[in-house]
C-alpha cells in the first residue's frame, strides 16, 4: 500500500492508505478526524469542505494519496484552548445552523472566502457559499454569521488566521500510529 | 460510496505517464483534478485497473506566452487560470467562463485540461476552446501531435485522444483587446450549463471587426456559431445588431432533450443568451 506523509492541522502523519481511500476517509477513520463530515457522495453538499495547503477543496473528491506532501487544515484546528475561532463564534452568535451537518463546510468554505475577499458584500458571500449546501434553509443567517466574521477578523482573515501566533506549537509525536490517533482522540 | 480497488501511479513525466497508459490498454483512467473522475469512481460507474495521477507534473502546470500564442498547462488549476494576468488580458473569455465552473472548491482541484478531456457536453470551457481557435497538444507513445479544437471534441464525453496519450497543453492564439462574455443558463447555483454561449468580439472603428461564438450544450459536442460571427462582422455593436445575428446561433446545432430542458427550449435559449452574451460582452 503507498505510503503518505500528510501535515494534518499541525501534526505530521505518515500513513498507509490503499490508493482508493478518499481523503475525507483517511481524515476520519484513520485519524479519528470527525469533525469533517460526509454529506452527499456526489461532491454537491461541501459538507467535508478542507483546506489543502490553503485552498478550499471537498475532500470526498480527493484521494488521500494526492495529500501526500501536502498541508490540510480541517474545521477541528480552528478553536485555541476551548475559544471559539471568530468564524465559530459568529456562527453561533448569529444562530447560523439548525441542525449543524452542514457547518464544519460552512465555516472551512466561509474562512476561504475571506482570504480572497476579507470584504465581500452580502452577494459575494453567496457566491463564495454556492458549493455548500444547507438544508435547513439556514442560508440568510450564514450569511449574516459570514459577514459578521468578515468585520471581527479583519486582518488576517481565512488560512492566516489559522497560522496566527496563537497556534500552538506543533505536536511531537509525528509517527505515532493511527490507532494511538484515534484512541487518543486527539483534536 | 468508496471507488472500487485500483492501482495507482503519479509519474513526474508526461513520457512515463503514457507508457503507463500504454502498458495499461484500456484498463487505465487518467486522473486530472479529479473532479470528474472522483465522483465517477465512487458512484462505481467506472472501475479502472490503473488510475494514472498527472498531479505530480510540473511541465503540465501553468500558463505563460509563446510569441502570438497563450499556452494553459493542461494541469493548470480553474482557480489559477481564471486569476491569470495572461489569461485575463489576451483569453478573457476564457477566464469569464472558468469563473462560471462549478464551486470555489472545485475550482481549486479542477483542472483546465481535464474538463477539456472530459468533454462533458455541459462543461463550460470545450465552447470557449473551439471559438477561439485553440490547439491541444497531446503526447502519446510516437511523441507529440497537435489536434485543432475543431477536432478535438468527438462526441459526448468522447476526444480525439487516444488511451495512451494525454492532453499536455493547450495553444490559444491571444485575443488581446477583444471583449469577451460567457453567458450561462443554469437553474441553481453550482449546475451544470442547460446552454451556455461564449463570445469574444473585437471592436474598431465603431463596428464588429471580428467576432468568435461558441455553444455549451447544443449537442454532442460544443458547436461553432459561424452563422452569428458572419451576420456580425461589419455591423455596428449593437442591441439591434446583436439580435439580427443571433437569430443564426441555431444553425448546425443538434440540440438533445434531457431532464433540464426539450430541445426546442435550447433552442430558444441559444439565440436568447447569444443575443446576451453579444450586448454584455460590447456593453
Amino acid at each position: 500500500m503507498p505510503r503518505i506523509t500528510v501535515d494534518v492541522d499541525g501534526i505530521t502523519c505518515t500513513d498507509e492508505v490503499q490508493p482508493r481511500t478518499l481523503l475525507v476517509q483517511y481524515l476520519r477513520d484513520q485519524l479519528g478526524k470527525v469533525g469533517t463530515v460526509v454529506g452527499c457522495d456526489t461532491s454537491n453538499c461541501g459538507a467535508c469542505t478542507v483546506h489543502m495547503d490553503g485552498h478550499s477543496v471537498k475532500s470526498c473528491s480527493v484521494l488521500a494519496v494526492q495529500a501526500d506532501g501536502h498541508e490540510v487544515t480541517t474545521v477541528e484546528a480552528l478553536s485555541q484552548d476551548g475559544r471559539l475561532h471568530p468564524m465559530q463564534q459568529a456562527f453561533h452568535d448569529n444562530h447560523a445552523l439548525q441542525c449543524g451537518f452542514c457547518t464544519p463546510g460552512m465555516i472551512m468554505q466561509a474562512l476561504d472566502l475571506l482570504a480572497e475577499n476579507p470584504e465581500p458584500d452580502d452577494e459575494q458571500i453567496r457566491e463564495g457559499l454556492e458549493g455548500n449546501l444547507c438544508r435547513c434553509t439556514g442560508y440568510q443567517n450564514i450569511v449574516r454569521a459570514v459577514r459578521e466574521a468578515s468585520q471581527r477578523m479583519r486582518a488576517g482573515a481565512g488560512p492566516a488566521m489559522e497560522h496566527s501566533g496563537e497556534t500552538p506549537a506543533p505536536r511531537t509525536s509525528t509517527e505515532q500510529t493511527a490507532q494511538q490517533r484515534v484512541a487518543g482522540g486527539q483534536s | 460510496m468508496i471507488p472500487a480497488e485500483f492501482e495507482y501511479v503519479a509519474p513526474s513525466t508526461v513520457e512515463e505517464a503514457v507508457q503507463a497508459l500504454d502498458r495499461a490498454g484500456d484498463d487505465a483512467k487518467v486522473l486530472a483534478g479529479g473532479q470528474s473522475l472522483l465522483p465517477v469512481l465512487r458512484m462505481r460507474m467506472a472501475d479502472p485497473g490503473l488510475v494514472v495521477d498527472l498531479g505530480g507534473i510540473p511541465e503540465a502546470r501553468g500558463v505563460r506566452e509563446d510569441g502570438d500564442t497563450l499556452v494553459i498547462g493542461a494541469m493548470t488549476s480553474h482557480h489559477e487560470v481564471m486569476r491569470s494576468e495572461l489569461v485575463r488580458g489576451h483569453a478573457e473569455l476564457v477566464a469569464l467562463a472558468t469563473r462560471t465552473v462549478a464551486d470555489p472548491q472545485v475550482r481549486h482541484r479542477g483542472t483546465f485540461g481535464g474538463s477539456l478531456a472530459h468533454a462533458d457536453p455541459a462543461g463550460d470551457l470545450p465552447a470557449p476552446v473551439l471559438a477561439m481557435d485553440a490547439e491541444m497538444v497531446v503526447a502519446g507513445p510516437s511523441g507529440r501531435r497537435t489536434v485543432p479544437a475543431a477536432e478535438f471534441f468527438v462526441d459526448y464525453f468522447t476526444t480525439a485522444l487516444d488511451s495512451n496519450e494525454v492532453l499536455v497543453e493547450v495553444r490559444i492564439p491571444k485575443y488581446t483587446g477583444w471583449r469577451a462574455h460567457y453567458e450561462k443558463f443554469n437553474r441553481v447555483a453550482q449546475a451544470w450549463s442547460v446552454v451556455g454561449v461564449a463570445a469574444t468580439v473585437l471592436v474598431r472603428d465603431g463596428a464588429v471587426a471580428r467576432a468568435r461564438v461558441g455553444l455549451t450544450n447544443m449537442g454532442a459536442t460544443p458547436v461553432r456559431a459561424h452563422g452569428v460571427e458572419r451576420a456580425l462582422v461589419g455591423s455596428p455593436p449593437t442591441e439591434e445588431a446583436f439580435r439580427r445575428a443571433a437569430v443564426h446561433a441555431t444553425e448546425g446545432t443538434q440540440a438533445g432533450s434531457d431532464a433540464s430542458a426539450e430541445a426546442d427550449y435550447r433552442e430558444h435559449l441559444a439565440e436568447v443568451l447569444t443575443g446576451r452574451a453579444l450586448a454584455t460582452a460590447c456593453g
